[in-house]
């Protein structure tokens, strides 16, 4: 059982170090479905006296919703909003490789001095949860478009779902049933949003919208 | 208390009644002012019973907030700044309803009643509040509610502008205020103002304390350089919230630095000097920046500037009389202060009511542009000039006799041995100065506006104004006049005030009292031969003229074949000896575009007097400050994710931090 748990956890690290090196929006997309089925099953992985009804109905809503639903808003906006299938990102894809290195060292380095409840856990379990949450930010932070933001906020949400697991085995249903409304909400949200952005700016990237904004910066007011 | 308690409920309450319904603008105007006028007169009621003798009342209550509690109390030195606070809120929110009609339908009126009667909640509880927490609350709603009544035109540049102005210069105020209470509150659980035990303290965080209390309440109160934003505010705000700000918002600065200094015990000699330098600077820069106004509310707003002076040389004498330990001076000073922030909430009351009354029915306030008002506007003209002449300090009216108070305690004062003689002779060369200056300038503003002939049609298409108006100018008329003739009874309402403001105790008043008050007897008499005499040659020229034939001609046509309105005095033209004259501190700029040749055609002048504190300190402060400052402007580009990196950085060196 160890050996799987941390197959898996190898996965994860893994599959955040692909989602940062691909350049292709349809395989990201994929890349965080396959990690949401993953981290939605996690639980039972650790502990496995929690197979009881509602948790299995949880854990399969989860699976369902982010390994299928929302890959599936995703792929919708992406086809309305006639988005390029390549990313676009303000960081070149082998930088973000080596940033994505950094961050699991910074990752295992804060892991190992932070006080844990529950040390017989699988070692790995924490730092990887924090892996995810910090690509998600970073992903978010280096991406420039809309869509791939809405990935970071999901791989950010995964990474926070895995630490929770790895604090608290048993999390009250009803906490769990609120966050996932929470992502669906905002995933819908954003899927509506995206089209609109494209609509009114011809594409979807964020820098654009900058340009809202009251103040503008001399250079930009120059170069017009 | 429950009377204030309830007074202060209705003025909320009325307050969003009015927002609810702006819709309809004459149930918001109605429900707005009609809360104002009955809880105006609800609180009167016990702020007159404790000025007469009645003893203090207190109210506190517990409150969640860190150092705060809801702690108030009136004494006489609350009452009597609620006086004012009550009786001129209540005639401008009646003139305010009939003033405020113009724009029904135009503009909601609903926030403009919201803010307004926001505007006097805040100022009852600044004067009640003993906590400093409550009163930095109160003293924000104040600077707030005022704010939006000022920014009321927000589709005007020049009102946008004024906002600003007032709001930055507001906030520095109150940080400076912050730092007061926080050293005040220094080794203390609460900010209650009865913990405050710092006669203990050291003489040099005595001297910081008065500093910062200064600034921070000067700023409010306006005096010179921190005036900048009275001439840009008043302007800008409705008539009605003019005269408030101007009558009563700008002594809440007084009142904050009367009542801080009362904790501060024994005072160092150099704070009487220093307010008398103010009071110097503020008095005579304020009225000759008034003499150089084109603007109507300009130049009752630089009058503000220079009332404020009168009434920090009154303090100033007030409290070098009290560290020289002269108990008839400082009381003479304090009461001449004191009485004076009444009188000049009646007569700029008034003369704000005037000016909008003039504005409202001409559509300008540029004085050039006006003459010959008081045929058309005999109220308003005949009120105007009664609330000129009180601001004059001319007798028998009100002004004078503050003036006259801190005059008498100058000369005592003077008299006396000691070091302070010297201060108390500027006292009395610059109440003089100011005085001459003031009535120059009223007989210019009076003079353009109201006598001659019409200069353009804005001024021929004056008529007079509704009752609604009219009542709040001739009611405040009367004050000014009842002031004047009733002085011996107005100065008695002091006595309860005086031990509260100066620190000495009632018998020691007591004893000097009837010493102070006792010429005022012989003005009252000489006033009622004055108003006698005026009156008798009224009927005699009454009588003279029935009965022949009486010719009219045009005024000041100067011997011409065919003059026009135009060939009149002009106020610059009137006000240029004077202008001349200081030119050295006023700069006025002037543009000259000389006749030439024999038949000239074209020619053109133009004078144009900006505030040399807000050219040659605040702006170029401010545009440093500004330049400094845009420097970090890199840092907010407005892009999202790098402001998300920066919330990650930030969080993860936290973290790395904290596990190190």
């Amino acid at each position: 059982m160890q050996e799987l748990t941390e197959i898996v956890m190898v996965f994860l690290i893994l599959a955040n170090l692909w989602l940062l090196a691909s350049s292709r929006l349809m395989v990201c997309i994929r890349i965080v479905a396959c990690q949401g089925i993953v981290i939605s099953l996690l639980p039972f992985l650790i502990n496995r006296h929690l197979l009881l009804t509602e948790f299995l109905a949880v854990a399969g809503v989860t699976a369902a919703l982010k390994g299928f639903v929302f890959p599936w808003l995703l792929r919708r906006a992406m086809r309305e909003a006639k988005v390029r299938r390549e990313i676009e990102t303000s960081v070149p894809y082998s930088v973000s490789v080596l940033i994505g290195i950094l961050i699991l060292a910074i990752s295992l380095w804060i892991s190992s001095r932070l006080p844990m409840p529950k040390p017989e856990l699988t070692e790995l379990i924490v730092p990887v949860s924090f892996f995810t949450i910090l690509v998600g930010l970073f992903v978010i932070v280096s991406r420039v478009m809309a869509l791939s933001q809405v990935l970071g906020y999901l791989v950010f949400e995964n990474g926070i779902y895995a630490f929770g697991v790895a604090l608290l085995l048993e999390q009250p249903l009803w906490v769990e049933l609120g966050i996932l409304l929470d992502v669906f909400v905002a995933v819908f949200v954003m899927g509506i949003m995206i089209f609109h952005i494209s609509r009114e700016f011809d594409n979807i990237n964020t820098d654009q919208l900058s340009e809202l904004a009251d103040w503008n910066s001399p250079e930009k007011e120059g170069r017009r | 208390m429950n009377l204030i308690l309830l007074s202060l409920g209705l003025l909320c309450l009325s307050g969003f009644a009015a927002l609810v319904t702006s819709a309809s603008p004459r149930w918001t105007s109605r429900l707005g002012s009609w809360g104002v006028i009955l809880s105006c007169v609800i609180g009167l009621v016990p702020a007159v019973k404790v000025l007469g003798d009645g003893p203090a009342q207190f109210f506190k209550i517990p409150w969640g907030i860190p150092l705060g509690s809801f702690d108030i109390a009136l004494d006489a030195l609350s009452a009597f700044f609620l006086l004012p606070v009550f009786v001129l809120s209540a005639l401008a929110a009646l003139y305010g309803q009939t003033y405020m009609a113009a724009w029904a339908g135009k503009k909601p009126l609903g926030p403009v009643w919201l803010f307004f009667n926001l505007l006097v909640a805040s100022m009852v509880v600044v004067t009640l509040s003993r906590n400093g927490i409550l009163f930095l609350m109160a003293w924000e709603i104040m600077t707030l509610a005022s704010f939006f009544l000022v920014t009321f035109e927000d589709e005007r540049a020049g009102s946008r502008r004024a906002g600003w102005i007032y709001l930055v210069a507001a906030h520095i105020g109150t940080a400076f205020l912050l730092a007061l209470f926080v050293m005040l509150s220094h080794g203390n659980p609460s900010l209650d103002f009865d913990r405050f035990n710092l006669p203990a303290m050291p003489e040099y965080v005595k001297g910081i304390l008065l500093i910062l209390a200064v600034i921070g309440f000067g700023t409010k109160a306006g005096f010179i350089p921190l005036h900048v934003w009275l001439p840009e505010a008043h302007p800008a705000a409705p008539s009605h919230v003019s005269s408030l700000m101007s009558g009563v918002m700008i002594k809440m600065g007084i009142y904050g630095l009367v009542r801080m200094v009362s904790y501060l015990g024994v005072l160092p000699v150099w704070w009487g000097w220093l307010l008398i330098g103010i009071g110097l600077s503020s008095g005579i820069l304020g009225v000759l920046f008034a003499l150089a106004q084109h603007d109507l509310k300009r130049l009752l707003a630089y009058h503000s500037v220079e009332n404020i002076g009168i009434i920090a040389l009154g303090l100033g004498v007030g409290y070098l009389g009290l560290a020289y330990q002269l108990p008839l001076v400082a009381v003479l000073g304090f009461a001449g202060g004191l009485l004076h922030v009444i009188n000049h909430a009646l007569f700029k009351g008034l003369l704000f009511f005037g000016a909008g009354a003039v504005a409202h029915v001409t559509g300008t306030r540029e004085i050039d542009s006006l003459g010959g008002c008081l045929k058309r506007m005999p109220w308003t003209g005949v009120t105007f000039l009664i609330g000129a002449a009180a601001i004059a300090g001319l007798p028998p009216l009100n002004g004078f006799v503050s003036e006259f108070l801190i005059y008498f305690g100058a000369f005592r004062g003077a008299s006396s041995d000691g070091s302070q003689a010297l201060a108390m002779l500027a006292v009395i060369g610059g109440l003089a100065l100011i005085g001459g200056l003031a009535s120059a300038c009223f007989a210019k503003a009076f003079g353009i506006i109201f006598l001659g002939e019409p200069r353009t049609d804005h001024a021929r298409a004056a008529h007079e104004v509704p009752y609604g108006m009219r009542i709040p100018m001739a009611l405040l008329a009367a004050g000014c006049v009842g002031v004047g003739l009733g002085a011996p009874l107005a100065v008695k309402i002091l006595i309860q005030v005086l031990p509260v403001a100066t620190g000495l105790s009632l018998p020691v008043i007591r004893g000097v009292f009837p010493e102070a008050v006792h010429p005022l007897n012989f003005i009252v008499l000489l006033s009622a031969v004055l108003i006698a005499l005026a009156f008798f040659i009224f009927l005699l020229r009454h009588a003279m003229l029935t009965g022949r034939h009486v010719q009219k001609a045009g005024t000041w046509d100067c011997g011409y074949a065919k003059p026009g309105a135009r060939m009149q005095y002009t106020a610059s033209s009137f006000a240029d000896p004077l202008t001349g004259f200081f030119g050295f501190f006023l700069r006025t700029r002037r543009h000259l575009d000389a006749p030439s040749g024999f038949f000239p055609k074209e020619a053109a002048f133009e004078t144009k007097t900006p505030d040399i504190f807000m050219e040659n300190l605040h702006r170029p402060a401010v545009e440093k400050i500004y330049a400094g400052l845009s420097k970090l402007r890199w840092f907010q580009h407005g892009r999202l994710q790098l402001y998300i990196l920066y919330i990650v950085i930030t969080l993860l060196a936290l973290l790395v931090w904290k596990m190190r």
